[in-house]
C-alpha cells in the first residue's frame, strides 16, 4: 500500500499524469458519442469535464496541478483557430456569395445575445455584475473577458460563463436547428458560431465542412462585433 | 509539416503583436487566422502539407476546450446565488441567438438566390 501511494505522489507531481487523463476522457467520451449516433446532448466536451472534474474531486486535486498536465492540449487551441482559415479559404466562394446575409444575421444575432441574456438575468432578479458578466457570453473567451472587465464584470465568471454558452449551444443547438427546420449548412454553421464561439464552431466542423467554415467566420466576426456594440447596448440599457 | 506548424505559429505570433500594437479587441488568433488566410490568397492554392497539420488540429478542436472547462470547477462558487437566472438566462439566450441568427441567414441567402435568377432571366 506505501508503494503504491509512493508512486501515485510521484506521477502526481509530473504533468504526464494529467495529460493522459485529459486525453484519454476525451476518447472515452468520443466513442460514447459515436455509439449514440452522435445525439448532440452526448456532447464530448461536455462529457469528458463532467468525468475529469469527478475524478479531480475524487483523488483530490486541484486545477493548477491538474492544468500542468492540460496546458499542453490547452496551448493548441491557438494554432487550432488559425488553422481554422483553411475551411474558409476552401468555402470561400460560398461565403463570397452570402455576404449580406453574413453580415446583417451576424450584427442582428450579436445584439440578439447579449441584449435578451441582460433582459433575461435581470428579470430573473440577477446582480448587476452577475449581468454584465454573462452579457458577452457568446463571444471567445479572450474578448469576453475583456469585454466584461471593461464593463465592470468579473472576468472569471465570464470565462465560466462563456465555456458554458459553448456548451450549451453545441449540445442544444442541433436540435433547435432541425426544430427549425434550418437545413442550410451555412446558416447552421453562422447560428452556431455566433452563439457559441469555439466550442460550437468545433461541433460544427465535425459534421460539416461548410457549417464549420461559416461558424469559424462568425466566430471571428462575432468577437469583434459584441467588442463594438455591447458597450453601447449596455449604456442604453442601463 | 514542421514547416507549415511553424509558418501557423507564425501567423498567431503576428497576430498577437498586432493586436497589441494596435490595441485591437481581437484575440490575437483570430488576427492571425486572417494573416494565414491572406498568405493562402496570395499563394492560390492549400499546399497538402499545410491541410495535414490543419486536418490533425481541426479535426480533434473539441478536446482542445477540455483543459478549460474543468476550470469551471475553480470558479463554480462564482455563480453564488445568481446560478439559477444566469443558468436559465444563458441556456436561453442562446438558444434564442441561434434560432434569430440562422432563420434570418435563411431568409436572406433565399432572396439573393432569387435576385441571381432573376437577373440571370434578364440577360
Amino acid at each position: 500500500m506505501q508503494e503504491f501511494k509512493d508512486i501515485w505522489v510521484y506521477l502526481s507531481a509530473t504533468p504526464l499524469l494529467h495529460l493522459t487523463l485529459t486525453l484519454m476522457a476525451f476518447i472515452s467520451a468520443s466513442m460514447l458519442y459515436k455509439k449514440a449516433r452522435m445525439n448532440p446532448l452526448l456532447n464530448p466536451v461536455l462529457i469528458s469535464v463532467v468525468a475529469i472534474v469527478a475524478i479531480l474531486y475524487a483523488t483530490q486535486t486541484n486545477y493548477e496541478t491538474y492544468f500542468e498536465g492540460a496546458q499542453f492540449v490547452h496551448f493548441l487551441l491557438g494554432p487550432a483557430t488559425v488553422a481554422l482559415a483553411i475551411p474558409l479559404y476552401r468555402q470561400f466562394n460560398r461565403v463570397r456569395k452570402s455576404a449580406l446575409a453574413i453580415m446583417v444575421s451576424l450584427i442582428s444575432g450579436a445584439i440578439t445575445g447579449s441584449t435578451s441574456a441582460i433582459l433575461i438575468a435581470w428579470f430573473l432578479g440577477a446582480q448587476p455584475v452577475s449581468i454584465i458578466s454573462l452579457a458577452p457570453k457568446s463571444v471567445t473567451a479572450p474578448v469576453a473577458m475583456g469585454i466584461s472587465e471593461q464593463l465592470g464584470g468579473l472576468p472569471s465568471l465570464t470565462a465560466v460563463l462563456v465555456i458554458l454558452t459553448g456548451i450549451a449551444g453545441a449540445t442544444l443547438g442541433p436540435l433547435i436547428l432541425d426544430i427549425l427546420r434550418i437545413r442550410d449548412w451555412s446558416a447552421r454553421g453562422m447560428a452556431i458560431g455566433t452563439a457559441s464561439h469555439g466550442i460550437g464552431t468545433a461541433r460544427a466542423l465535425q459534421v460539416n465542412e461548410l457549417a464549420g467554415a461559416f461558424s469559424g467566420l462568425a466566430m471571428g466576426l462575432n468577437a469583434l462585433a459584441t467588442a463594438i456594440l455591447l458597450p453601447l447596448i449596455w449604456k442604453l440599457l442601463s | 509539416m514542421l514547416a507549415y506548424f511553424t509558418l501557423i505559429l507564425a501567423c498567431q505570433l503576428i497576430g498577437e503583436l498586432v493586436i497589441t500594437t494596435l490595441d485591437l479587441p481581437l484575440p490575437g488568433p483570430v488576427v492571425g487566422m486572417i494573416i494565414l488566410f491572406l498568405f493562402l490568397t496570395f499563394r492560390g492554392t492549400v499546399p497538402d502539407s499545410l491541410a495535414a497539420v490543419s486536418d490533425a488540429l481541426l479535426n480533434n478542436l473539441s478536446l482542445l476546450f477540455v483543459p478549460a472547462g474543468v476550470g469551471i470547477m475553480v470558479h463554480f462558487e462564482l455563480l453564488g446565488e445568481d446560478a439559477w437566472p444566469l443558468s436559465v438566462a444563458l441556456v436561453a439566450s442562446t438558444l434564442l441567438t441561434i434560432a434569430v441568427t440562422a432563420v434570418l441567414m435563411v431568409l436572406l441567402n433565399k432572396h439573393t438566390a432569387r435576385k441571381a435568377t432573376s437577373n440571370q432571366g434578364k440577360a
